[in-house]
């Protein structure tokens, strides 16, 4: 079984993946990273990742979401997270990360948020 | 508690590291931490772990990474060593800082020392780096 699995859906013009699994080095960390410049290269620039099914991210998988984030930044995109756990909570939190992304607990206010 | 010891020798490639996690869950359930403390105990022996195989040891394979798990009556003793060039830890920026917020790499330490309750870098003398973390319960 992947490490992390992803699913990607489309609510109007926002993409949103559903990510259940671990963001590690190595294989789980990859497939972030592939997803996310999949959609860039499609085009897709407003992005909702949906972790509620993430259970476990180390120091490579944090640098992933912050990589993920400059680079939907970058190409004028908005990256937005959903349903963090507590643990990943508290690791943003401490890293003081979540002073740098939008978090939400309710997907309906995270899509009525995206520009 | 009797005094417990596991030793590991890793092979230096990324995928080990789930088997540094894997040891150590194994160890400290019989170790007396408690479940919250176990999240932040792997959490900073596969930090420690890999920054052992990717900055100490440049992922060359013919080098190994060594982790020794101690439990002793009243805390857990975690050694990691490679066989690197050493590592000075005080040139690691601060990931919190406002500057470094958007670095993608370089919170392992910060993690490692906010888990843990004590954490010291060695330079061994018969060369590599041997980091040293306890976590008392």
């Amino acid at each position: 079984m992947a490490e992390l699995n992803i699913r990607e859906r489309q609510a109007g013009d926002i993409t949103v993946l559903d990510m259940d699994g671990r963001i590690t080095i190595g294989e789980g960390s990859v497939a972030l990273r592939s997803a996310i410049r999949r959609l860039l290269e499609e085009g897709k620039k407003k992005i909702l990742l949906n972790l509620a099914g993430v259970g476990y991210i180390d120091s490579s998988g944090i640098g992933e979401l912050v990589s993920s984030y400059t680079a939907i930044n970058k190409e004028g995109g908005q990256l937005k997270l959903l349903s963090l756990t507590q643990k990943l909570q508290d690791l943003l939190t401490i890293t003081k990360l979540l002073t740098v992304f939008d978090a939400y607990d309710n997907e309906a206010d995270a899509l009525s948020d995206f520009k | 508690m009797t005094d417990q010891t596991t030793r590991l020798v890793l092979p230096s490639h990324i995928e080990a590291v789930a088997d540094a996690a894997v040891a150590v869950t194994d160890f400290i359930r019989n170790c007396g931490v408690s479940e919250e403390a176990a999240f932040g105990v792997e959490m900073a022996v596969r930090e420690a772990v890999t920054n052992a195989m990717v900055h100490g040891n440049q992922e060359d394979e013919s080098k190994s990474v060594e982790v020794i798990f101690n439990c002793h009556a009243n805390e857990l003793e975690v050694e990691v060593r490679d066989q690197g060039e050493g590592f000075d830890p005080a040139s690691v920026p601060d990931p919190t800082n406002a500057e470094n917020l958007l670095k993608t790499s370089g919170r392992g330490i910060f993690l490692m020392r906010t888990f843990m309750d004590q954490i010291e870098w060695i330079n061994r003398p018969e060369g590599g780096t041997m980091v040293r973390m306890t976590k008392r319960f």
